[in-house]
Order: C-alpha cells, then sequence, then structure tokens
C-alpha cells in the first residue's frame, strides 16, 4: 500500500512540478505570477482528450496538442502582456486573470461542461513491482517529465537563451543594458512555460478527466509548490512538486480523502509562516 | 472632506430614490447583493490602495461570516446579531493569526497567504458536512432582526445594505483623511520617513487589514440572513478574484472608483446574461481589455479620454470654462 501510495503520489508530484515549472519561468522572466498557468494545462488535456476521441493516432495527437498549448501561451503574451508591459505587476496579473476566465469560457463554449474521458497512450495493466500495481500511464507521467526535466535544465545552463532568462531573473535592468532582447524573451518564457504546462495536461488527461474547469486546482496547486520551493529556481520547483504530491497522497491514504486537496495550502502556510524565502533559497527575507 | 461629503450625499440622494422609485422586487434583490459586494470592496480598496498589499481570501472572510452567522442562527438558536458579532470575533483572530507573520515582510506575502486560507476554507465548507451541510449547502437561515425589528422585504434588506455602506464610506473616508490615513499614504513613497516620525508600519498595514475583514465579514453575515440560504460555491477563490478585480478596475488608489469598480462589475454579469454561454468568455475579454488600456482604472481612464470631450462642449457657453469657444477649433 505504501509504495502504491509513494507511486501516485510520485506522478502527482511530477505534475505539480511542471507546472510549477512553468510558473517559474514566466515569474523569472517578468515578476509576474501567472494566473492562467493552470488553463495552459487544460488546453493541453482537452486538445488531447478531445482529438483522441475522434480516433486520431496519438502520434498525431500530442505534438498537435503541445503546439496548441504553446500556441496560446505565446498569443496570451503577444496579445495580452505585450500591450500592457509599461504597467504594474499588479495589472500585468489581473490581466493573466482575465486572460484564464477567458480560455476557461471560449473551452466551455468550444467543447461543452461534460468532461472528456482519454483512453491511456500506454494500454495494458498495471505493472507489478514488489507485489505493488503501478499504473502504466503512470510511468509514462514519470518518464516523461525526468526527461522533460534534464532537457529545460540543460536549456538554462547551456544555450544563449537560457543564460539569457538567468540573466533577466537576476536583474532585468542589467539584461536590457547587456542587449538581450527583453521583448522575444517574455515571448519564449511564456511559450516554453504553457508548453511544459501543456505536457502536464495531456499526459494526465488519461488520469483524470479532462474539463474546462479542472485547471484552476491544478494552478493553484503547482503555484503552492512553486512557492514551496522558492520560486526563483528550477530545483525548488521540482523538489516543492514531489513534496507537495507525495503528501497529498499520505494524506489522502491514511488520514482524509476528503481535505487531501488541503495539504497543498496549509502547505503554503506553514512555508510563508516559517521559511518565506522558500525551500531552496539561501537569501533571508528582509523584514520590516 | 467638503467634496467627499458632496459625494457622500450624492449618493444617499440615489439610494433614497432608488428606495422610493422603485417597485421591482428583482431590481431590489440585485441592487442590495451589489450593495454587499460593495462593502467587500470598500475594505479591500483601503488594504490595496492605501497599506499597499493585497487579499486573495477576501471571499473566505464573506463566507466565513456568512457561514458563521448561518450555523450560529440555526443550530444553536443565538439570534442574528450576537451571530453576526461572533463571525466578527472568528474571522478578526484569523486575520490576525495570518497577518501577524506576512504583515512583517517585504512584498506580497499577504496575498500569497490569504489564497492559501482561502482555499482551505472553501474545501472545509464543502467537506465539513455535519456543520456547514456541504456541497449542497445549508437551508432555513432566518431573516435578520435587530431586537424587534426584522428585516424581512428586499425593501428593507435594500435600505439596511445601503445604509451600512455609506456609513462605511464615511468612516473610510474619514480614515483617509486623518493622520492615520496620510501616514498610510506615505508608506507608498518613504517607509524610513514615516518610521522616523514614530509610526509602526507594521501596525498601520495590520488594522488596515482587520478593517477590511470586519467588512468583508459583516457582509458575509448579513447575505446569509438575506438569502436564507447558502452554499460553498458562493464563496470560491474565484469569488476573491472578482472582489481584487472589482478595485482594480475601478482604480486601485480611489474609493470612489473601487465602488464604481463594483457596481459595475457586479451589474456586468445581470447585463450579460442574454448572452447566456459567451458571458464569461466576454467578462474575461472586458476585463483584458480595461487593464491594458485604462490601468489606472476604470473612473480615470473615463475621466481622462471622455472628460476633456465632455468639457468642449460646454466650452462655448459664456462664463463657463475658458477654452476656444466651439466654432474657433
Amino acid at each position: 500500500m505504501i509504495l502504491e501510495l509513494l507511486f501516485s503520489g510520485l506522478v502527482n508530484g511530477a505534475i505539480y512540478a511542471l507546472i510549477a515549472l512553468g510558473f517559474m519561468i514566466i515569474y523569472s522572466a517578468t515578476g509576474v505570477i501567472n494566473f492562467a498557468q493552470g488553463e495552459f494545462v487544460m488546453v493541453g488535456a482537452m486538445l488531447t482528450a478531445w482529438l483522441a476521441g475522434r480516433g486520431w493516432p496519438l502520434l498525431l495527437v500530442l505534438p498537435l496538442a503541445l503546439a496548441g498549448a504553446t500556441l496560446t501561451g505565446i498569443l496570451t503574451e503577444r496579445f495580452t502582456i505585450r500591450p500592457a508591459r509599461e504597467a504594474s505587476p499588479l495589472t500585468l496579473i489581473i490581466i493573466t486573470i482575465g486572460v484564464s476566465i477567458l480560455l476557461k469560457g471560449v473551452a466551455m463554449l468550444l467543447w461543452g461542461k461534460e468532461p472528456l474521458p482519454a483512453s491511456p497512450f500506454w494500454a495494458g495493466p498495471p505493472l507489478s513491482f514488489f507485489k505493488a500495481a503501478l499504473p502504466r500511464q503512470g510511468l509514462l507521467v514519470l518518464g516523461t517529465s525526468a526527461l522533460v526535466f534534464v532537457v529545460v535544465a540543460a536549456f538554462f545552463r547551456y544555450t544563449l537563451w537560457g543564460k539569457a532568462m538567468r540573466a533577466c531573473a537576476y536583474n532585468r535592468f542589467g539584461a536590457r543594458i547587456l542587449g538581450i532582447n527583453l521583448s522575444g524573451l517574455t515571448c519564449l518564457a511564456f511559450g516554453i512555460s504553457a508548453a511544459l504546462s501543456g505536457l502536464a495536461g495531456t499526459v494526465i488527461a488519461p488520469l483524470v478527466f479532462a474539463s474546462y474547469d479542472m485547471g484552476t486546482m491544478l494552478g493553484l496547486k503547482g503555484f503552492s509548490a512553486a512557492v514551496f520551493g522558492g520560486l526563483g529556481s528550477a530545483g525548488g520547483a521540482l523538489l516543492g512538486g514531489f513534496i507537495l504530491g507525495i503528501l497529498e497522497a499520505l494524506a489522502a491514504g491514511y488520514l482524509s480523502s476528503a481535505y487531501k486537496d488541503a495539504i497543498a495550502f496549509i502547505l503554503l502556510l506553514v512555508v510563508l509562516f516559517l521559511r518565506p524565502e522558500g525551500l531552496l533559497s539561501p537569501e533571508k527575507m528582509e523584514k520590516l | 472632506m467638503l467634496r467627499e461629503y458632496l459625494k457622500l450625499g450624492a449618493l444617499a440622494l440615489l439610494v433614497l430614490a432608488a428606495f422610493l422609485g422603485l417597485h421591482n422586487e428583482y431590481l431590489f434583490n440585485v441592487l442590495t447583493m451589489v450593495g454587499l459586494q460593495v462593502l467587500v470592496v470598500i475594505g479591500l480598496s483601503l488594504l490595496m490602495g492605501y497599506a499597499g498589499q493585497v487579499s486573495l481570501g477576501h471571499a473566505a472572510f464573506y463566507g466565513l461570516g456568512a457561514y458563521v452567522s448561518a450555523i450560529l442562527s440555526v443550530r444553536y438558536g443565538v439570534s442574528p446579531l450576537w451571530g453576526l458579532l461572533g463571525a466578527q470575533g472568528l474571522t478578526l483572530l484569523l486575520a490576525f493569526l495570518v497577518g501577524l507573520p506576512t504583515l512583517r515582510l517585504r512584498g506580497h506575502y499577504l496575498a500569497l497567504a490569504t489564497l492559501g486560507l482561502g482555499v482551505i476554507v472553501e474545501i472545509f465548507f464543502k467537506e465539513a458536512v455535519g456543520l456547514t451541510g456541504g456541497p449542497s449547502g445549508l437551508v432555513g437561515i432566518p431573516p435578520f432582526t435587530v431586537g424587534s425589528l426584522a428585516f424581512l422585504s428586499f425593501h428593507q434588506t435594500f435600505l439596511l445594505t445601503w445604509s451600512l455602506v455609506l456609513l462605511a464610506l464615511v468612516v473610510s473616508l474619514h480614515l483617509i483623511h486623518s493622520p492615520w490615513g496620510r501616514a498610510l499614504l506615505a508608506l507608498h513613497d518613504s517607509e524610513p520617513a514615516l518610521r522616523s516620525l514614530g509610526y509602526s508600519i507594521h501596525r498601520l498595514k495590520m488594522g488596515v487589514f482587520l478593517f477590511s475583514v470586519a467588512l468583508a465579514t459583516l457582509a458575509g453575515s448579513l447575505y446569509a440572513h438575506f438569502v436564507t440560504f447558502i452554499s460553498p460555491y458562493s464563496f470560491t477563490f474565484l469569488h476573491s478574484i472578482e472582489f481584487v478585480t472589482m478595485v482594480v478596475v475601478g482604480g486601485i488608489a480611489s474609493l470612489w472608483g473601487a465602488v464604481t469598480g463594483a457596481v459595475f462589475l457586479a451589474l456586468l454579469p445581470e447585463l450579460l446574461t442574454r448572452f447566456e454561454d459567451y458571458e464569461v468568455a466576454i467578462f474575461g475579454i472586458i476585463l483584458i481589455m480595461v487593464m491594458i488600456y485604462s490601468p489606472e482604472g476604470l473612473i480615470a481612464g473615463l475621466e481622462k479620454r471622455i472628460w476633456p470631450y465632455v468639457r468642449s462642449w460646454f466650452t462655448g457657453i459664456p462664463f463657463y470654462g475658458s477654452g476656444p469657444k466651439r466654432s474657433e477649433r
């Protein structure tokens, strides 16, 4: 039982970590907390469930769903963030809230209010491992996210754009003086972030039913994971996501499944009270 | 202050005119609900515009006001007025505990903590079935009574709500224009200067936060007694977001702007219902548009764009305005 709980915690944790990574990337590049992040997940999941439901082959569905989510992110940046780029962070945050409401509304119009099911990408009975049954889709989720994390880490470490993004996170003004194209960078950040969240949506579509309003809770939990990890580092997002996933699974297994959704937010409060700079962040907070 | 009182007087006249002139039950109900939201937004506007802090959990305080009042009166037979006070006690304590560590930090940590608290409270409303009735809600809440005075009809609840709105506005405006309020404004410019004058920034922020929570709770308690049925779906994270949106759309640094924003956004869904399923998407588009084209808020934006135009119409009138005559333009 404990093994199965841990496994399901890891799978959910990988999803939260992907979403947290998305929050972190946009926050680093723009200083904006993107409240439409959960809706990017929803777009990925809905496209997957909808296209797969029409009998399209997976090899076509997955790239299309990812492309759809990425495009949503890029359009969001071009049409809502860019025209208001001189505005205060609070205004930009409210704009992302507007985007989240708009995306939800459009999704409801396109696909209706009924949740869409999707069949697992990797069909078959669960694999057994030390007598624990591990669903194949879960393994797929873990494998995909591990791969993605390696790619993202490499991107930030070795490519020019990745380095530019880190520079920007460290000091926006300084980055600009060095000739970094902030507008392009912001667009790229939204694209990558939406792609990661879209991927999260794509791989969990078979595990949960995809519905137009699934994004809110997922987004908030991913956000909690990001704050837990410190909002500034990819490692923190990863750690925050996995800790949240595992604690949630254990709480659902041993305490009460009714309150499992509250775990993320209790964790958020605890971290804010005890270590507001986040788990992995070395700097101390400035107190008033 | 005189200008503020003129505006207050105008609003009071408007309320009185509506009370005497309207005969539509439905309209009274809508306006009462709008008034309750205005009450929440007045407090939130002080918090955001003057203390520079955001709460992403005000719907939870609104909801706690409603649930505590409802549970006390339905399950324990407490009179509405005492229930209302009980709700105040609980939410103020909760707000104090959340504010204590987070208001000491520079940055928007209160926003994160209230977000967390808000979602936890929302889940609690849904899951503590024995106490709150769970997802199906709580029914049979008695109407609001003070002593032998009962607020039963839509007329009465309308008048009570908007009188409280006016009262809250008077108190808030006096706060803004008091030394305390000026200190809050100085918070935006120079904290060291404020400190050297002997103000405790932490306490100032806490004071405003508690005041805004008290208003939200009051509105929630009244809501429960007016509607007599509450369910967790009225107090979600999205409602918290809606309150913040009302403040920002109205104009973050202006109390009157926030009131206008609240009225505008509270009435918008009523106006958009004819679009049915398109309502949500249109709401999103309007929100984005206002924020892009008029980030200083609806009122300030209108003032900047429309007002010069309107004034130009009056410049030809003798003794009015000093601009060029219409024929010369």
